[in-house]
């Protein structure tokens, strides 16, 4: 999996490409604690939209992001997940992480 | 319940054998002719249940991880995930969700995803003799 990390005025998007298994997490986790160090930003938004495959291991990647960003006041949020991240999201109760363009159409299924 | 068809895989426990799981489990069931979503959730459900045999079963050891996969009269799809490591001490806490031993790095929903995405799980297991995790999904196809 390859992660792709964008800053511009606060906000730091990551973009996950690939598929984020057992095997891609950790080096997920590194790539956001990494650019999350670096750029210090106010907002974080990862986004799933390169994803071909994520599983419960994502889920604690967008666990553990959460929590490292809110110890220094930031806030994370997810976008642009396929539908199999989707479902997975939504299983786990995290559709309430997904910023509001997704949020809508998640709701109007 | 007599097979129209099967497949029988083992391999050892290491992650990289995760994606080969899904993609082996995607392929062989292709002939059901699966919506995506169908697809999406199988792969899903497989890799939670390799995934738990690979982080839990053998922590001292690299054991082997069996998978079977059958396509039943009907087209229903059955997963067994067999590994003979080290067992879970309480099947129910452990399908609770949010509850890892795993650490931070595990999320503690990989039953419940296995559980939402298939009709039927089953989970034996037996302390210091290994978990069966058996999953059963039919599939309505795109036919």
């Amino acid at each position: 999996m390859q992660t792709y990390p964008f800053y511009s005025s606060g906000c730091l998007t990551v973009r996950f490409v690939g598929e984020l298994d057992h095997a891609a997490a950790a080096g997920a986790m590194r790539a956001v604690t990494a650019a999350a160090e670096e750029f210090l930003p106010r907002r974080c938004v990862l986004d799933l939209s390169g994803l071909s495959f994520m599983d419960s291991s994502g889920v604690a990647v967008i666990l553990r992001a959460k929590r490292m960003l809110s110890a220094t006041g930031a806030e994370l949020m997810v976008s642009s997940p396929p539908e199999q991240a989707r479902r997975v999201l939504e299983l786990a109760g995290l559709s309430e992480l997904l910023i509001d363009t997704e949020r809508k159409e998640v709701n109007s299924r | 319940m007599k097979a129209e068809n099967y497949i029988k895989l083992e391999f050892p426990a290491r992650a990289v054998n995760e994606g080969f799981a899904r993609a082996a489990v995607a392929a062989f069931v292709s002939q059901l002719d699966p919506t995506l979503t169908e697809l999406g959730d199988l792969k899903t459900a497989v890799s939670e249940a390799v995934t738990n045999a690979v982080v839990h079963a053998y922590p001292d050891s690299l054991g082997v991880i069996q998978l079977r996969a059958r396509i039943l009269p009907g087209g229903e799809l059955e997963l067994v995930i067999k590994d003979k490591g080290v067992g879970i001490g309480d099947v129910e806490r452990a399908r609770t969700p949010l509850y890892t031993t795993g650490g931070e790095e595990r999320s503690g929903m990989g039953f419940t995803i296995m559980e939402g995405f298939t009709d039927k799980l089953r989970v034996r297991s037996a302390p210091g003799r290994g978990t069966t995790v058996t999953m059963r999904r039919r599939l309505t196809g795109r036919g």
